[in-house]
């Protein structure tokens, strides 16, 4: 079996990406029926979204201003005459059984978006985007995990279908080698801030208002590109990357023991971090696409679209760029930060007054091991930016050390409540009363007499086990620096 | 038997304004009509008496308050039932719509209620409106009122008969290519297809997208005008519908004058009847006798036409009709094993033969490898009939020719040779493929049975045909009362139809 | 014949039609001779012609994003061929694999 290292050796992989983006309009695409996320079932449909006999769509203003707003972003041509079209296709999710899409006619094509991995820069170039709209949902029952297979019966819901859908298509990228996995990632996590920063839609990977398809392909170094397979239900940056380098490695090894790559549909498992075979491509539905003639075309007013450029606010790159100069870092440093998903959060942190160091330390640090631990994302973690803000002035004002702020930190992961409520609660705090202090000073040193005999003569370093049984009675809440001074000046007369 | 509803609506409504009749009077007599003869004619799937008498109530009980009503208020109006009505059923003529009640209206069934027009039924059709003569229906086929061995015409052939008849005193049809003219021809009617777009298609149960449009069927072109006119106008809920306003009864009798009128002579057809030829020439000498300049003109594409709209119209339609999956509502077929199959069966048991054809054809038409010598080669012949149609009206301000290339055949004479059939449409596709509007106009007999001749001019220009049909109307001196003498014609196997 | 039995078939497929084995030949002979028929639009000359995209010529007709009128629950369920009171049901949907 080749590992992910030998495939990269001998083969070159190109990836390319398909996202689904649910925009956060008032109304869906065709249709005045409301869009809230978990509404009853059937409560949000009307004849239009239903397929009734007799419905006609009408187009969402807001829908192709969002997806303009996007393109704009991703530095693609707007087109100036587009028209919607019919994807037809039999399902019972779909109401009309074809869905009003973009064909050869796509709102947006031809830009790019650039990204970082390890201070190397990749412009992924995209091909297109474009509105279509949603399906229904459906939920399988009778099977054993609610799956397809096995399944007696499919209950349908119809809220979603009809809810606008922006498909962001990249153009192949080859040439990245060993960096695919995290290039991929990279992509999807900058193409999900860009969004989020345009407010056109809240791309929860969780709640599927963003769905990503990864496709990939091996082929020997130098030669032409191979058979490549696309692999759904990618719900998390982590599975992107994870599906990436997966799927290097199962189509290395086919490759390698003389096999070829099926063109398949492959469906991605979270649990496993491995795909399994899914809708062979080769006998692929033949759509029969054909201009939408209930809709009318869409020509965008130039002048429209220029103002909509001129106010797009400031992108997530150029925005960490200044970031990255007012809090004096390198480059690599924001990288990091980017890596860990924490650049907002710092931001934030630093809104509520603390320093971006210090900031930069509580998230990269604790709470990034925190979340890597439990396979969560950073801004999941449960402890808001404010709290962190919080916790460092409780540092800066010397009312808790480094160590006794983790402590701290562990109750407000733990969901006990702000730091000044865990502190109170499990009573933790720097013990600063000197008095007390010199009492434990004292007899530690009692208690210890040759290690007080080796530190008057002179032997600084033994201090370190008065100052130990010193923590060890004050519970750890003792400054170790105060108690030092303390041990040295009792011990200097 | 005399009845009320024999009359026009604009002498009704005189009548109804000066208080010698009542909307109750006038609506119970058209349903009287409808009880005797629907046997016969199986031209109503519904009777909505309950809810009509109700209205002709409503609208009286206004008139005595001192409101101010339309021209359309109080008229029994038969509805084709290829339009949604709330809370009535609505099948398309269709088995895989047996039974169905939609939970709203079309736009152009609000605005006839909003005109206080009383509608007494949903009238028979050929399925999903694929057809020429009423015999594709999933009810039985509708028969002429003149002859009941013969068809109506299709695929509004219900309204027709309904009219024809004296059912109602007027109706709605719908035309995708020929649907509402050719019946209307075949029975002595007046009947316009507006221009694209004029009429919402809100409602509509969809047939060819870019084709279907609703339209009024009536005794004569004043009403036609007036029905028009109380559905016309823009709908925020269809795209596609027009935002110019809709006046059509201004300057009916005007006259034409100096009006220049181009005779397309591809549209007398070599397969044409002689005498229906003979009878459309007659009526057009009278249009050069009432002042028109009358000169022949030639549009080759009109040759081509029929093919192209064989083409696109069942490409929409095997999209459009692909709803009906029995998931949502329809005829769902029992013990299927899994979705698709049940998908495949409610589909092969609900629709008919000709439907299924036309899905069939359409869905070629559209398929890989076929989109461009089909479905993108029609919309492009399509262009040049356009264009054609534009050039032409550089010169003529309407062109003319005949509604249909026969008169009313036989039922059973073209059913199993479809593209017979479609040869009924022949002079009437070319205009649905412009989007522009027509109208017929009755102007004679041809063996004793109704001959219309069809007026058409460019986009936004029914006030303008309108006003030509009205003249030659006026000259022509139709006989347009209706006719149920059913006890002198050959008494065919009628279907039970309605109660 | 213009059309193949496999066409036929394959056509069916797509557009979701049972086809007994009685109506396969029947409508490949129909679909035949209406195929046969449209050929002759071949002859015109379209090389500079567009296809027909609207006959009236429009462009952006809109709605405001905001929300309309939604239908009843109970009344859609009410017109439905089978539910649960709450969702519409429907036979199992075959997984790709079988």
């Amino acid at each position: 079996m080749l590992s992910f290292d030998d495939v990269v050796a001998r083969y070159e992989p190109v990836i390319g990406l398909e996202t689904h983006v649910e925009l956060g309009t008032q109304t869906k695409m065709f249709c005045g029926c409301p869009t809230v996320f978990g509404a009853e079932p059937n409560t949000q449909v009307c004849p239009v979204c239903l397929g009734l006999p007799g419905s006609l769509p009408v187009t969402n203003k807001a829908a192709i201003e969002a997806t303009v707003r996007i393109g704009l972003a991703l530095n693609c041509s707007i087109a100036s005459w587009c028209r919607f079209a019919r994807k037809n296709y039999f399902y019972p999710d779909m109401p009309k059984n074809f869905q009003i899409s973009q064909y050869d006619e796509p709102l947006c094509s031809d830009g790019y978006l650039d990204v970082e991995v390890d201070g190397e820069l990749f412009r992924i170039g995209i091909e297109r985007v474009h509105l279509e709209e949603d399906t229904g949902k459906s939920l399988h029952v009778g099977g054993a995990t609610g799956r397809i297979h096995g399944a007696t019966e499919s209950l349908v819901d119809f809220n979603r279908a009809g809810i606008p859908l922006v498909e962001i298509v990249t153009k192949p990228v080859p040439g990245i080698g060993a960096r695919a996995p995290e290039v991929a990632k990279a992509y999807v996590a900058e193409l999900r801030d860009v969004i989020r920063t345009l407010g056109v839609s809240d791309v929860k990977m969780e709640q599927g208002s963003m769905r990503c398809d990864v496709n990939t392909s091996l082929n020997k170094l130098g030669e032409t590109w191979g058979t490549r397979t696309e692999t759904k239900n990618v719900n998390s940056l982590r599975s992107v990357e994870r599906s990436v380098r997966s799927e290097m490695i199962r189509q290395g090894n086919i490759l390698e023991n003389g096999g070829h790559i099926i063109q398949e549909t492959r469906h991605f498992h979270e649990d496993t971090g491995e795909s399994t075979s899914g809708r062979s491509k080769e006998t692929a539905t033949d759509y029969r696409y054909f201009p939408e003639p209930d809709l009318v075309p869409l020509a965008p007013d130039a002048t429209w679209v220029k103002e909509l450029k001129a106010a797009l606010p400031e992108l997530p790159r150029v925005h960490r760029a200044r970031l990255t100069a007012e809090w004096g870092l390198s480059a690599l440093d924001m990288q990091s930060i980017l890596n860990a998903g924490a650049v907002e959060l710092i931001e934030q942190t630093v809104a509520q007054g603390a320093s971006p160091e210090a900031a930069r330390k509580w998230w990269l640090g604790e709470l990034s091991r925190h979340a890597n631990e439990r396979g969560i994302e950073l801004g999941d973690s449960g402890v808001t930016p404010s709290q962190v803000a919080q916790l460092q002035k409780l540092v800066d004002e010397g009312k808790l050390t480094d160590k006794l702020a983790r402590q701290v930190l562990e109750g407000v992961l733990a969901g006990e409540g702000d730091p000044a409520e865990v502190m109170a609660a499990r009573g933790i705090e720097v013990v600063s009363d000197t008095g007390a202090l010199t009492v434990a000073v004292d007899e530690a040193i009692a208690a210890n007499p040759d290690i007080a005999e080796k530190i008057r003569g002179g032997n600084q370093a033994a201090a370190g086990v008065l100052i130990g049984a010193v923590m060890k009675t004050t519970r750890g809440q003792a400054d170790a620096k105060t108690v030092r001074e303390l041990v040295l000046s009792r011990l200097s007369n | 038997m005399e009845s009320l509803a024999d009359r026009t609506a604009h002498e009704l409504s005189g009548m109804l304004a000066a208080g010698e009749v009542s909307a109750v009077e006038l609506t119970k007599d058209a349903l009287g009509v409808i009880e005797r003869t629907n046997k016969a004619l199986n031209s109503f799937l519904t009777v909505s008496d309950v809810q009509a008498m109700s209205a002709a109530k409503a609208v009286d009980e206004a008139r005595a308050r001192g409101e101010k009503l339309g021209p359309m208020a109080g008229i029994p109006v038969a509805v084709k039932d290829v339009l949604v009505t709330k809370g009535v059923t609505t099948t398309a003529g269709s088995r895989i719509l047996e039974g169905f009640v939609p939970p709203y209206d079309a736009t152009a069934v609000q605005r006839l209620r909003q005109a206080g027009a009383i509608i007494v039924g949903k009238t028979n059709m050929d399925e999903f409106a694929m057809g020429s003569s009423n015999e594709n229906s999933g009810f039985g086929a509708v028969h002429h009122p003149w002859d009941l061995s013969r068809v109506p015409g299709g695929s509004s052939g219900g309204s027709a008969a309904a009219v024809a008849a004296g059912q109602a005193v007027a109706a709605l049809g719908t035309d995708t290519g020929g649907s509402i003219r050719l019946p209307a021809a075949f029975c002595g009617l007046v009947a316009i297809k507006p221009t694209y777009g004029r009429v919402s298609r809100y409602g509509l149960i969809a047939f060819a997208s870019s084709l279907d449009q609703v339209g009024p069927m009536t005794r004569d072109v004043t009403d036609a005008a007036t029905l028009l006119e109380a559905i016309s106008g823009h709908d925020p809920a269809d795209a596609t519908s027009l935002e110019d306003p809709a006046d059509f009864t201004t300057g009916l009798d005007r006259g034409i004058k100096g009006l220049r009128v181009g005779i397309v002579k591809e549209l007398f057809t070599e397969g044409m009847e002689p005498e229906v030829a003979a009878a459309v020439r007659r009526g057009i000498d009278q249009l050069v006798s009432l002042g028109a300049q009358v000169e022949e003109c030639s549009l080759p594409s009109f040759k081509y036409a029929l093919a192209a709209y064989h083409v696109i119209a069942p490409a929409e339609a095997s999209s459009n009709l692909a709803r009906f999956d029995g998931v949502r509502y329809g005829l769902r077929s029992p013990d299927a094993r899994d979705v698709t199959e049940m998908m495949m069966r409610s589909r092969e048991e609900g629709f008919g033969d000709e439907v299924k054809r036309r899905i069939m054809v359409g869905t070629y038409a559209l398929s890989a490898g076929y989109y461009d010598a089909y479905y993108d080669k029609a919309q492009r012949v399509r262009t040049v009939v356009i264009r054609e149609l534009e050039a032409a009206y550089e010169n003529f301000d309407v062109l003319v020719g005949p509604t249909a290339p026969c008169v009313a055949f036989k039922l059973g004479d073209r059913v199993n040779d479809p593209v017979a059939m479609y040869l009924a449409d022949i002079a009437t596709i070319p205009m649905s493929l412009a989007g522009i509007p027509a109208i017929t106009v009755p102007i004679g007999l041809a063996d004793g049975l109704p001959v219309g001749l069809q007026i058409f001019g460019p986009h936004f220009s029914e006030a303008q045909i309108l006003r030509a049909a009205f003249a030659l109307e006026q000259s022509a001196g139709f006989d347009s009362r209706p006719r149920r003498d059913f006890a002198h014609s050959a008494a065919p196997q009628a279907k039970p139809g309605q109660p | 014949m213009l059309v193949t039995r496999a066409e036929v078939e394959h056509v069916a497929e797509l557009a979701r039609l049972a086809l007994t084995e009685t109506e396969i030949p029947y409508f490949q002979q129909q679909l035949s001779a209406i195929l046969t028929e449209v050929e002759k639009m071949q002859e015109v000359p379209t090389d500079d012609v567009p296809p027909t995209s609207q006959v009236i010529p429009r462009t952006n007709v809109l709605r405001a994003d905001v929300i309309g009128e939604t239908l009843e629950r109970d009344d859609i369920l009410a017109i439905a061929p089978a539910h649960d009171g709450v969702r519409y049901s429907v036979p199992r949907i075959l997984g790709e694999d079988e």
